[in-house]
């Protein structure tokens, strides 16, 4: 169908420091609803929302982690993370809650001139 | 593309995961980003590589209210508001860096 | 900040009568939030509204209907798993209705 656009969300915030990556992940559950070809991307610390074991109970703030596994039930199955982000950061694939597809920042460049709609976050 | 930056390159990340993960298309930098586009500053250098790849465009108004509007880096385009909507309009898509 | 009081006890909901702490909830709160939304609970009734509850717990959200009626479907059978099988049930909405019963807040996305 041709009405049916590619959205990316660019995800560069880490959590609870920010409303950012809630906000994100709020608009992104919102988004969904309208069947549109949806994609979340991580890159920089947008790549923390993703670390397996948060507990937010010292900090008295929701833990909103376990709502990306979620995502897959939304029909929102393309999560990409930048690979030069996630190494940077000492992290890798295995620390992450979801499944995701690891790409370089040169891929990451290419996908989003695909979209049609990017927005940041 | 378009890939639009306000925050300044010289605290802040956004031009720099621009830089590596956009692929090509046009830079435009507004409010705190064009202090980038001045020269002598720390990221001279880098804004002088990224040309080679990208288009890159400063608005002038920015650049004006902080005074450095006689500093702009050879090659920067300036544009005024008129231009910020062509540049938009005249691109596929565009992002607002964050 | 309204309340709600079942059994002696008293229990803070937000201005739509949604419980304002889920941790609160228990089936007899259920129970009296179902008789303000005129829902006469059946088994049928709390399977759905256990199964919110399970969703939530899991994933630290309320379903849209959508993904709610393809959930319920994959877990009780496609007789269930479909609107109009859940708004039989929940006359003003699945989600919205038994979401309330659960104890949940609004679901996101709920359009």
């Amino acid at each position: 169908m041709s009405d049916i656009k590619k959205f990316m969300f660019v995800n560069r915030k880490a959590p609870y420091g920010t409303i950012y990556a809630l906000e994100s992940l709020e608009v992104v559950l919102i988004t969904a609803a309208f069947d549109q070809d949806v994609s979340l991307v991580f890159i920089d610390d947008g790549v923390y929302q993703l670390k397996k074991g948060q507990q937010t109970k010292g900090i008295e703030t929701k833990n909103f982690s376990p709502t990306y596994r979620a995502l897959d039930g939304y029909d929102v199955e393309k999560l990409y993370v930048e690979k030069e982000s996630l190494e940077a950061r000492g992290l890798s694939e295995e620390d992450l809650l979801v499944d995701v597809t690891v790409l370089g920042s040169k891929e990451m460049g290419e996908l989003m001139d695909q979209q049609d709609v990017v927005l940041s976050f | 593309m378009l890939h639009i930056i306000n925050k300044s390159p010289l605290t802040n990340g956004s031009l720099d995961c621009c830089l590596r993960v956009a692929e090509s298309g046009a830079i435009l930098l507004i409010e705190d980003a064009v202090y980038g586009a001045t020269k002598g500053s720390a990221i001279e250098g880098k804004i002088r590589d990224a040309m080679g790849q990208f288009k890159i465009h400063v608005l002038l108004p920015d650049l004006e209210a902080r005074g450095l509007a006689d500093r702009i880096i050879e090659g920067v385009t300036t544009v005024d508001y008129g231009g910020f909507v062509e540049l938009v309009a005249g691109n596929k898509n565009c992002q607002s860096w964050l | 900040m309204a309340s709600i009081e079942v059994g002696g006890k008293s229990y803070e909901t937000d201005e739509e009568g949604y419980l304002v702490n889920l941790a609160e909830w228990n089936p007899d709160v259920g129970n009296y939030i179902a008789k303000e939304e005129k829902v006469d609970m059946t088994d049928n009734h709390w399977e759905v509204v256990n199964f919110l509850r399970e969703y939530y717990d899991e994933y630290q959200i309320a379903p849209a209907v959508r993904v709610l009626t393809k959930a319920i479907g994959k877990k009780f059978g496609a007789e269930k798993g479909n609107s109009q099988y859940l708004y039989d049930l929940f006359p003003y909405g699945p989600a919205k209705q038994a979401c309330k019963i659960a104890g949940l807040p609004k679901p996101t996305g709920c359009v």
